[in-house]
């Protein structure tokens, strides 16, 4: 188990090479323009535009460029400076960080803890009305994408611009270290956009997975033990129903980065997402490189502690 | 309560599924008693509604939706018409139920222990410590070797054979008056198979439990049985003492059956007779004699005529649904013998 562990954090790393070698070559193929005459403003000279492409060693081969920019993320964790505003990216990141993890972490636990019950209580009452009416929700929201969904729900709860002012609108994210409250209020809305996507899925997985597993021939074990009812669902059947759900978390967890930069930018939360959405647009590339580096790392993290959980789950799986 | 009264009495018992294609019938109206420490086999081939017959005594089939009718009474109380929650108290705890795959019957994702002291703990008041040294005296009891390591094992980490003891100690676990096997040993190897009859029959003796043992293979039943019933296409179309059973059966369809089964002492030549065609379809059954269509000594009138129960003139226990004389059985199978 341990050699498997150290085997998979070593590809992982190795992962993370390639991510950034191939950011890199993207970067610098895609015709975005000449970042020192991005930043040399208008009217620049040509003089001050070699100074500039000086200084962001710009004027060195790209081979070189690429060893520079490889030692330095990998030795140093330097992830360069902004084009526009030279900070360094890894401080940028840093200061956005906390309101991603808020969002992300917060979609997580509201994507799971919807998802699943809903899914349990279909599959429990298939047929029925209820199971008809929350599946039929989750094929909308599925269907919805997160941006359109964040408009629909400012539109209509926002404190400032909604019909029904419960929650803070856009803008309105604090810290959770400055005001615990606030940062809670706050968050609910992006939470329920952010998760809404994911939950109707696992919803509808949870629902497909456990009326396969309530068929099994251990849950009649399970019945004619004269367990309750309540016990032969959740011990016996929910339990086996969550392990298939949970290989695909992993990669789920992916997309749930690519969905919180487009919750970041509608409802204008100051974290990492919006912060690459921001640097694309200004062709800020060593912005764009480290935002999408953290998503590379986040994903293959995630990925690794799923796949050791799974073991855990599953006694029949054994790493070697 | 009588000493005469069986443990077990199961009157005219329907259990129909409500499908797509229409209503299956897979139990058609069946009646049998199980007397305390009595062993009763129920023989029929795949479809022929002995699986549902099993599962609906602890009511098992009304996940599936099943539509029961008729009398199922055990000790006086009738569990057709039982409430769940008071079913629940008899499930696992009087009646306990051991089931053909052992692999899929158990949890695979709980130890095998865990699984046994759950069944311990559902209807005894005793603590987890006091719950798993019961389980590993309980898996000491079916066989298990080292019983007091191989309790935190996985179920996959056991044999076929070991699992099925394994699922049998759960069963046991407290204390059943009545074990219904349903094809308990189909699953398993040759060898193994008989290791588990000889459990099954041991620990019976031993615990003085009624069984109730489901099977395709008259083979199983000879050996542990004192009756048997024969089931086709959710009925019972003959039932009798073992020993008569065998001596003389008196319907074509346990003739089949018993034909189908290999001899040791056999000559080798012998050539084992399949019975011709499939079992019927129980949303749309054969009229008249279910099994006119694969008798060989079917006549036009058994496509009409529905053949009821009757008991033999010199043996009233020996019971069978043929409409044929009881003459021309007799000379039927001495001929065909």
């Amino acid at each position: 188990m341990t050699r498997y562990i150290i085997r998979r954090i070593l590809w992982g790393v190795l992962l993370l090479i390639l991510v950034t070698a191939l950011m890199f070559v993207l970067f610098r193929i895609l015709p975005a323009g000449e970042p020192a005459r991005l930043r040399a403003g208008r009217n620049a000279s040509p003089r001050v535009i070699a100074e500039i492409r000086r200084d962001l060693g710009l004027n060195k081969s790209l081979p070189a460029q690429f060893w520079i920019y490889m030692k330095e993320v990998f030795l140093h964790f330097n992830l360069g400076y902004s084009y526009y505003s030279s900070a360094p990216v890894r401080g940028l990141i840093a200061e956005r960080l906390g309101a991603t993890v808020s969002l992300t972490v917060g979609g997580a636990i509201v994507w799971l803890a919807t998802g699943l019950p809903v899914g349990i209580i279909s599959a429990l009452r298939r047929r029925s009305k209820l199971d008809r009416a929350s599946m039929g929700a989750a094929l909308v929201l599925v269907s919805a994408p997160e941006y359109w969904l964040g408009l629909i729900a400012l539109y209509l709860f926002a404190a400032d611009i909604g019909r029904l002012k419960i929650f803070p609108g856009a803008g309105s994210y604090v810290a959770l270290a400055s005001d615990p409250w606030k940062w809670l209020t706050s968050l609910i809305l992006p939470w329920l956009v952010l998760a809404a996507g994911s939950a109707a899925i696992y919803a509808r997985l949870m629902r497909g997975s456990l009326t396969e597993v309530m068929g099994e021939d251990y849950i009649r074990t399970a019945r004619a033990k004269g367990l309750s009812e309540r016990r032969v669902v959740l011990r016996h059947g929910v339990r086996a129903a969550i392990n298939p759900i949970m290989t695909i978390l992993a990669l789920d967890i992916g997309t749930l980065i690519g969905s919180a930069i487009l919750v970041e930018v509608v409802f204008n939360i100051p974290g990492v997402g919006q912060l690459a959405y921001t640097a694309i647009t200004h062709a800020d590339f060593p912005i764009v490189q480290g935002t999408v580096l953290l998503g590379a790392l986040f994903i293959v993290v995630a990925s690794i502690v799923v796949d050791i959980a799974y073991a855990y789950l599953d006694p029949r799986v054994r790493y070697s | 309560m009588s000493m005469g009264e069986p443990l077990l009495r199961v009157e005219d018992l329907r259990v129909e599924f409500p499908t797509e294609d229409g209503v299956v019938k897979a139990v058609d109206g069946i009646s049998y008693d199980v007397g305390r420490g009595q062993t009763l086999g129920i023989v029929g081939e795949s479809g022929s509604g002995k699986t549902v017959a099993a599962l609906s005594i602890l009511g098992l089939t009304r996940a599936q939706g099943a539509r029961t009718t008729g009398r199922i009474v055990f000790e006086g109380r009738d569990l057709v018409s039982m409430g769940e929650a008071e079913l629940r108290k008899i499930r696992g705890n009087e009646i306990a139920m051991v089931f053909q795959d052992p692999l899929s019957a158990l949890h695979p994702l709980y130890r095998v222990g865990a699984q046994i002291v759950e069944a311990v703990r559902a209807h005894q008041d005793v603590s987890k410590a006091q719950a798993r040294k019961r389980t590993i005296e309980l898996l000491g009891l079916v066989g298990i070797p080292d019983p007091g390591r191989r309790v935190d094992d996985y179920p996959h980490e056991f044999s076929g054979g070991m699992r099925q003891r394994a699922m049998i100690a759960m069963a046991l676990a407290n204390e059943p008056k009545l074990l219904i096997a349903d094809e308990p040993t189909t699953a398993l190897d040759v060898t193994v198979q008989a290791q588990i009859l000889a459990l099954l029959e041991q620990l019976k003796s031993e615990l003085g439990m009624s069984i109730v043992i489901v099977t395709h293979d008259l083979g199983v039943v000879a050996e542990m049985a004192e009756e048997i019933a024969v089931m086709y296409a959710g009925r019972i179309v003959e039932t009798a003492t073992t020993e008569a059973l065998l001596d003389h059966p008196e319907h074509p369809y346990t003739w089949g059956l018993l034909r189908s089964i290999p001899t040791l002492d056999g000559p080798r030549k012998e050539l084992l007779t399949p019975i011709p065609g499939s079992p019927p379809s129980l949303i749309d059954p054969p009229s008249g004699c279910h099994f006119h269509p694969r008798c060989a000594y079917a006549q036009p009138e058994h496509a009409r005529i529905d053949p009821e129960l009757r008991p033999l003139a010199a043996d009233p226990a020996h019971r069978v649904a043929c409409l044929l004389g009881e003459a021309a059985r007799r000379r039927l199978w001495k001929e065909s013998a």
